[in-house]
């Protein structure tokens, strides 16, 4: 591919791709990490097994692309244009799918998604409930676009936003345009993106950076990645456009080594906007030179957070440091430098090719456009989301992730990640923006959604987060490293039956220290899951410290386990399993559990066919 | 010079100073741990928190890294900040109960017990010595290792390096070297006598107990002072 030396020449070039379409179908098989994980990349070896073969065979064109969001049915398959949409995948289904709907135009009825509401087939991905409420401005190219191919993002029209730009579009009302768009940080903070960008350019120095933020560490949240994996130019362009506003020639994209596919495929699209003439010195002939680098982050959790993470770029630990003085102002390296989210560039070019009043009706009077969430935990759909700002939790939960599996009760939903909050039931009718969420003791994040069900203990969960950010803790700041520990202590001892009524004030006063005086946003959020379950879950709270029992049956020192003698068949499948040997009984007689061996693994209450036994 | 208020007192700034020097050059007390003069302020022991601003606007932050500006408020001991300080103390003596540093501090904020478990450590992780090594001595021998919990400082690799000059500059800044408090070592007890002017020991032992064995033992709830060793002599 030649290099483009000026924007008529780009605009020529741009006609030739759009014009360039045959009648052919296209396959396109997703292959994320997530469908690679499920084996997409046997299916793809199947595909391109047929597509080398000789002689005669339907005609059609192959594509790979990244997640497309439903990784709960992953590897898919979809057959443009018609958008057929075939899930679970397996290398023995692909010649039927050639032969079948590609050679006949028939449908492969077994490969299609069944409602499980409803029991009806879905043959496109819009039949599915699972796409009906979600609005895929950010993440709907990840299903159209090669990653490895800048040709496939320029046909989906990509870098027109740049185009634009670079036109003459005065940096001021650039920023002006971000601005009336209401486009706020997606990270975590909900920071205004323009205001950023304003006190950034208007900041003295030289030289400045933008600087996107890839370093996602939340347990149970993808969706940077997949934009990193499936859709990296747009991420480029955003950051192109952004370097033009705030007047920048230098950009770092600071993702983090677990991220190998994020990785790789951005040094290609880096690679190939640079042989096009879309990075480095004199972008399109204007005079606008911007190049990006990527610095890879080892891993630490603590490195998303902006200071960290520019230490971590220079070389050096990566421990936050006070934001009296803004990176705006002084970051990395002491100049100014701009720090934005990976969905957070994502929406710039749409912002720029729709227009800011268009952008600016999409979700809630505070919080405009779309947000992308990773929705795990015990959900039927899991997957990446996409959904306006402002609908509700329940809408989801219930209507895209299809509720909660085996029939179980819903439990609560934390968002945020480590430091969000966990809700309950109550507040399933709560509209999803930052304002809400942050009233409520939770926070937006950067878009993790773990579902719990009845079986989890909201005590336990709060020990598993607070262990988490111990250990992903920089533990230079005393309220968070000590804090943290000895949360953590009276939290373990209240699990294992230890626990003091005055253990709770105690919690609620270290939590409200660590809020205040705490270093970095990783401190001062840190308490907040315990907070919150404390807040929505006191009587799990109450019953662990005072009866000294574990409602959700999760915490092992306070359950025992026992066989309904009613119930029991005696067909001593338990015994058979149990590892310590602590099942015993005639046959055909009911069984009884010594709990002195007992070691509550629980393996016999998954075996037993009669539900006859019980934790107590 | 910029004009701010302490505790309500006017007072005039230089640009480009910090709260906390402003503060003491007035005579405004605020406790550090890790604040070393003319290094590098680092912000970890929280401890010289104060609060700014007015009303809703109102916001903890920390003296020794925050730059005046024209027309800040500064209150320095606001019920909010001391009950910070006191739990602060508290954690950070639950990590090194033995630190006289640490119980005078203690004691000035009327710390009397510790609700916490002992981990009797002896370094709280204040960096000064990492910074003194790195800035004044240009050495820089030693360094923070690891995160979290774990954390730790340490030579590279933790083993004798030729870059260290044995200067000892980091033991003369290191607020823990101190002969250490024989206090009590049970969790939950805290004497503080040190700082007290008649401290109740003098009463019973005719000298103050400080670094003794039984130092503590007067203080101890239901316990009557019962013939230590010093008391036999």
């Amino acid at each position: 591919m030649k290099k483009i030396h000026s924007l008529a020449e780009f605009s020529r070039f741009q006609k030739t791709w759009s014009a360039r379409k045959n009648g052919d179908p296209t396959v396109v098989v997703s292959s994320g990490t997530c469908g690679q994980a499920r084996g997409s990349e046997d299916v793809i070896i199947a595909f391109e097994k047929v597509l080398s073969r000789r002689g005669k065979r339907p005609q059609f064109d192959f594509k790979v692309t990244g997640c497309h969001g439903f990784c709960e049915v992953e590897p898919i398959v979809r057959i443009e244009p018609r958008g057929i949409f075939y899930q679970r995948v397996t290398p023995a289904d692909v010649e039927e799918i050639i032969s079948e709907t590609i050679g006949e135009g028939k449908i492969v009825d077994r490969l299609l998604f069944r409602d499980p509401v409803t029991g009806e087939k879905c043959l496109r991905a819009k039949d599915i409930p699972f796409y009906r409420k979600q609005k895929l401005l950010i993440s709907g190219n990840n299903m159209r676009i090669n990653p490895a191919r800048i040709e496939d993002y320029l046909e989906a029209g990509g870098y027109a936003a740049l185009a634009k730009v670079l036109k003459g579009v005065k940096p001021e009302r650039l920023i002006d345009e971000v601005k009336k768009a209401g486009l706020r940080g997606r990270g975590g903070g909900g920071f205004f993106a323009w205001k950023k960008w304003e006190s950034c350019r208007n900041a003295h120095g030289k030289i400045k950076y933008v600087i996107c933020n890839a370093d996602e560490g939340d347990p149970g949240a993808y969706m940077d990645r997949s934009l990193l994996e499936g859709n990296p130019h747009s991420i480029l362009e955003g950051m192109l456009i952004g370097a033009y506003a705030i007047g920048v020639s230098e950009g770092y994209i600071y993702v983090r080594r677990e991220y190998p596919l994020a990785i790789q495929n951005v040094e290609t699209a880096i690679e190939q906007a640079r042989k096009l003439g879309l990075l480095g010195r004199n972008i399109l002939g204007t005079g606008f030179s911007f190049d990006v680098k990527i610095a890879i982050g080892g891993g630490a959790f603590v490195c998303g957070e902006s200071t960290a993470l520019m230490s971590s770029i220079e070389g050096k630990r990566g421990e936050p440091r006070a934001k009296y003085v803004h990176t705006v102002e002084k970051g990395l390296w002491n100049r100014p430098s701009n720090l934005n989210n990976v969905e957070t560039w994502a929406n710039v070019p749409l912002i720029i090719n729709k227009g800011a009043k268009w952008y600016s009706k999409i979700g809630t009077e505070g919080s405009k456009g779309t947000k992308i969430f990773s929705l795990v935990g015990k959900i039927n759909n899991t997957g990446l989301v996409e959904v306006p700002m402002g609908i509700t939790l329940r809408e989801i939960i219930f209507d895209i992730g299809g509720g909660i599996p085996d029939g179980k009760k819903f439990k609560a939903v934390q968002t945020g990640g480590p430091s969000g909050g966990c809700l309950p039931e109550s507040l399933l009718d709560l509209s999803v923006d930052f304002d809400r969420l942050s009233e409520v003791g939770s926070m937006m994040g950067s878009g993790g959604m773990i579902v719990m069900d009845e079986t989890t203990c909201m005590v336990d969960l709060a020990k598993y987060f607070l262990n988490f950010l111990l250990d992903e803790s920089c533990g230079m700041c005393f309220p968070c490293r000590e804090g943290l520990d000895q949360l953590l202590t009276i939290v373990t001892a209240i699990t294992v039956g230890k626990g003091k009524p005055e253990d709770l004030q105690l919690l609620q006063e270290i939590g409200g220290m660590m809020k205040d005086a705490s270093l970095c946003a990783l401190g001062r959020t840190a308490p907040n899951p315990l907070l919150s379950t404390m807040r929505y879950f006191q009587d799990e709270y109450e019953a662990h410290i005072l009866k000294k029992k574990c409602p959700a049956g999760v915490c092992k020192a306070l359950i025992c386990y026992e066989i309904w003698k009613d119930k029991c068949a005696g067909c001593a499948a338990c015994a058979k399993l149990c590892p310590e040997k602590a099942i015993s009984g005639a046959k055909n007689r009911p069984h009884e559990i010594d709990p002195a061996k007992c070691i509550k693994c629980g393996i016999c209450k998954d075996t037993c066919k009669y539900g006859a036994i019980q934790v107590i | 010079m910029l004009n701010i208020t302490i505790n309500g007192a006017e007072v005039k700034a230089q640009e480009g100073a910090t709260i906390l020097e402003v503060a003491r050059d007035y005579g405004f007390y605020i406790p550090t741990l890790c604040y070393l003069e003319g290094h590098d302020s680092y912000g970890a022991c929280r401890l010289c928190i104060v609060e700014i601003g007015e009303g809703s606007r109102r916001r903890v932050v920390t003296s020794c890294n925050y730059p005046v500006e024209e027309g800040l408020s500064v209150q320095t001991d606001t019920k909010k900040i001391i009950g910070h300080r006191k739990l602060l103390i508290e954690l950070i003596l639950s990590r090194a109960p033995n630190s006289k540093t640490l119980q005078d501090l203690a004691s000035y904020y009327g710390v009397e017990k510790i609700r916490f478990k002992n981990k009797n450590d002896d370094c709280i992780l204040c960096g000064k010595c990492v910074r003194m090594c790195n800035e004044q001595m240009q050495s820089g021998a030693i360094g923070f290792v690891g995160r979290g919990k774990n954390l730790k400082i340490s030579t590279p690799f933790s083993k004798a390096n030729e870059v260290c000059r044995n200067c000892g500059a980091c033991m003369y800044i290191c607020p823990m070297v101190e002969v250490q408090c024989r206090g009590p070592k049970t969790t939950g007890d805290l004497c503080n006598g040190c700082l007290r002017v008649t401290p109740t020991c003098v009463e019973v032992y005719d000298r103050q107990m400080c670094y003794v064995e039984d130092c503590g033992t007067c203080v101890r709830p239901g316990s009557k002072p019962t013939g230590g060793k010093s008391q036999k002599k």
